[in-house]
């Protein structure tokens, strides 16, 4: 219950700050943006090409899928840098205010500490994804036809599956922004300036994502952070591509497991100096 | 049973700068125990390790009782602290950030906790600003606050790491004030303080650092009680009276005539040592020394403190 109460207050105050409400609120306005600039550039359903965006076919006819190209388009930076913020500042941020010291004197404990604000890191992120989701639902059901979803594999299904499906894909991006937020919390153990610890987390997916278009370092590809970030589209098929679901998800866990642990084993070994 | 006791603890950087070296501290149970030392001396690194936020490089320490790091889950709820100057966020109200530590409690009660934060904000003063944010408080406030937030239960130990550090001295009698209720009520306060004028009045034994040395420990009477008296004779003849002094078996007479001293009084000192001071005085009259003054100095705790610590520059580590 003690636990229940310190998470309650920790996420209380990530997410009444107001830096991270601007962000979350700067999240919410692409999908918006987006969607606007698809529909004053949209062909007519019956024909066109839509060449370049990915679902951009499909929007036309459905406006459920802005929430993809929304995830996907946000995917490549924006989500990871609000997560980062978040994470990055986690521990760093309380260093810099001092406000560790007096965290781990109450005791707050410093394994307790650690799962609270991975807790709250990963919370944040999985709002951050639903907001994008939910946003980009509601543009798209205002701008384009809304109905029953023809997925990639030009499989229609109903409305309500496909916005089941619609669901998972929103879990799956906010579980590869929780596989980010460890790294932003291990690399939050090592410094008491948040501003470093938010940038470094960032120019990580920087640079995993260059990596990744590099062709000729397929063999380091699935190994990469971001590299089955996207694979969400495996499930807007029929049959859905489970093996590259679960190639991403045990990426993800493999991630957080590692930089869970760094992060544990470093703060629960070093000197608050702070 | 000691409030905090130690043995040995030892603090080396990792660049083998020694910050804190054997120290066995030996604070009693109700004491009012002043940790003093200069900037640097290693005071707030020891306070870091009482409270486990530092890992001794070897030694021991114990917390009422229980050893620290290991038993800080189950110890640090009795106990209160201030380290290093406060530290909250700015952007929130003074009480939010009392409830926010108090969060982190897992052993707080949370119905109680409104009525605790405002009983600890009453404490010290500040529950008219307890909805004023962090960051408009002043300096006294802010210490203040830290010192309430150490207040949010019932403490058997309270850890002040220079609780008066940058306050006017208006502020540094509220803290004083502060320190004495909270000693009033049985609780031990181990306050530190690089000023021994500024917990002199409140505390009842003392502990001296230099350079990561504890150089003494014990009641404020047993300090005063390693001064040595000086006698001191204002005369005009001071090189006359100094052998007379000398002659008398007294240690370290020194002659300060006038054209040594230009501006001051022309005088002899010797140590006192077991000789009786009426003594002295007659011996000196007998001798035909011309005695326009005559007193027996005790050094100043303030006097001693310097000779423990070392003055001026000597400060490192």
């Amino acid at each position: 219950m003690s636990a229940a109460r310190f998470f309650g207050s920790e996420l209380r105050l990530v997410l009444l700050r107001r830096r991270n409400l601007l962000l979350l609120a700067v999240t919410a306005l692409f999908p918006l943006v987006i969607g606007i600039a698809l529909r004053l550039s949209a062909p007519k359903p019956e024909g066109g090409n839509g060449a370049g965006v990915a679902f951009f076919n499909q929007l036309a006819g459905n406006g459920v899928f802005l929430t993809f190209i929304a995830l996907s388009t946000l995917l490549i930076l924006v989500l990871p840098v609000v997560v980062s913020v978040v994470a990055g500042d986690s521990i760093a941020g309380e260093a810099g205010y001092g406000t560790l010291r007096y965290l781990l004197a109450v005791p707050a404990g410093r394994t307790r500490l650690l799962a609270v604000k991975y807790g709250v890191i990963v919370t944040f992120g999985l709002c951050a994804t639903f907001i994008v989701s939910a946003m980009a639902l509601a543009v798209g059901a205002v701008l384009f036809p809304v109905g029953p979803v023809t997925l990639l594999s030009g499989t229609t299904v109903s409305l309500g599956t496909g916005l089941l499906r619609l669901l998972f894909v929103t879990l799956y991006v906010a579980a590869a922004m929780a596989a980010l937020g460890a790294i932003g919390l291990a690399i939050s153990t090592l410094t008491e300036h948040a501003i470093g610890a938010i940038a470094a987390a960032t120019i990580l997916v920087v640079v995993s994502e260059v990596l990744d278009n590099v062709p000729q370092l397929g063999v380091i590809h699935p190994y990469l952070l971001t590299h089955w970030w996207l694979s969400f589209d495996s499930l807007l098929r029929v049959p859905v591509d489970t093996s590259a679901l679960l190639h991403g998800l045990l990426s993800f866990a493999a991630y957080a497991l590692i930089f869970g642990s760094f992060a544990w084993a470093r703060f629960t070994s070093s000197d608050v100096t702070s | 049973m000691t409030a905090i006791s130690t043995s040995g603890l030892t603090k080396r950087f990792h660049g083998g700068q020694l910050a804190v070296d054997q120290i066995d501290l030996a604070v009693p149970h109700g004491s009012v125990y002043g940790f003093l030392g200069p900037n640097g001396s290693g005071k707030t690194t020891t306070i870091r390790m009482l409270l486990g936020l530092a890992f001794p490089t070897s030694g021991n320490a114990t917390l009422l009782g229980v050893p620290m790091p290991a038993g800080a889950n189950r110890v640090l709820p009795r106990v209160g602290s201030l380290v290093e100057g406060p530290a909250f966020y700015p952007f929130l109200t003074g009480a939010a950030n009392l409830a926010r530590y108090d969060a982190a409690d897992r052993t707080a009660d949370p119905a109680t906790a409104r009525a605790r934060i405002d009983e600890a904000l009453d404490r010290v003063g500040l529950l008219a600003a307890a909805r004023k944010r962090y960051r408009h408080y002043s300096l006294g406030m802010k210490q203040r606050l830290a010192i309430a937030a150490s207040l949010l239960r019932p403490r058997e130990l309270i850890i002040l790491d220079e609780p008066t550090n940058g306050l006017d001295p208006q502020g540094t009698r509220e803290v004083r004030a502060l320190v004495r209720q909270i000693a009033a009520d049985g609780t031990t306060v181990f306050v530190s303080s690089h000023l021994l004028a500024e917990v002199e009045q409140i505390c009842t034994h003392v502990g001296v650092m230099r350079t990561g040395r504890l150089v003494f420990q014990g009641s404020l009477s047993e300090l005063r009680r390693t001064g040595a008296a000086r006698v001191t004779v204002q005369t005009a003849d001071a090189e006359a009276a100094a052998k007379v002094l000398a002659g008398l078996g007294l240690a370290d007479a020194q002659a300060s005539p006038a054209e040594a001293s230009p501006g001051a009084q022309p005088h002899a000192t010797a140590l006192l040592g077991d000789a009786l001071p009426e003594q002295v005085c007659a011996e000196l009259v007998h001798a035909g020394i011309g005695v326009r003054g005559y007193a027996i100095t005790s050094p100043s705790l303030e006097d001693l403190f310097v000779g423990l610590t070392g003055e001026g520059f000597d400060v490192s580590g």
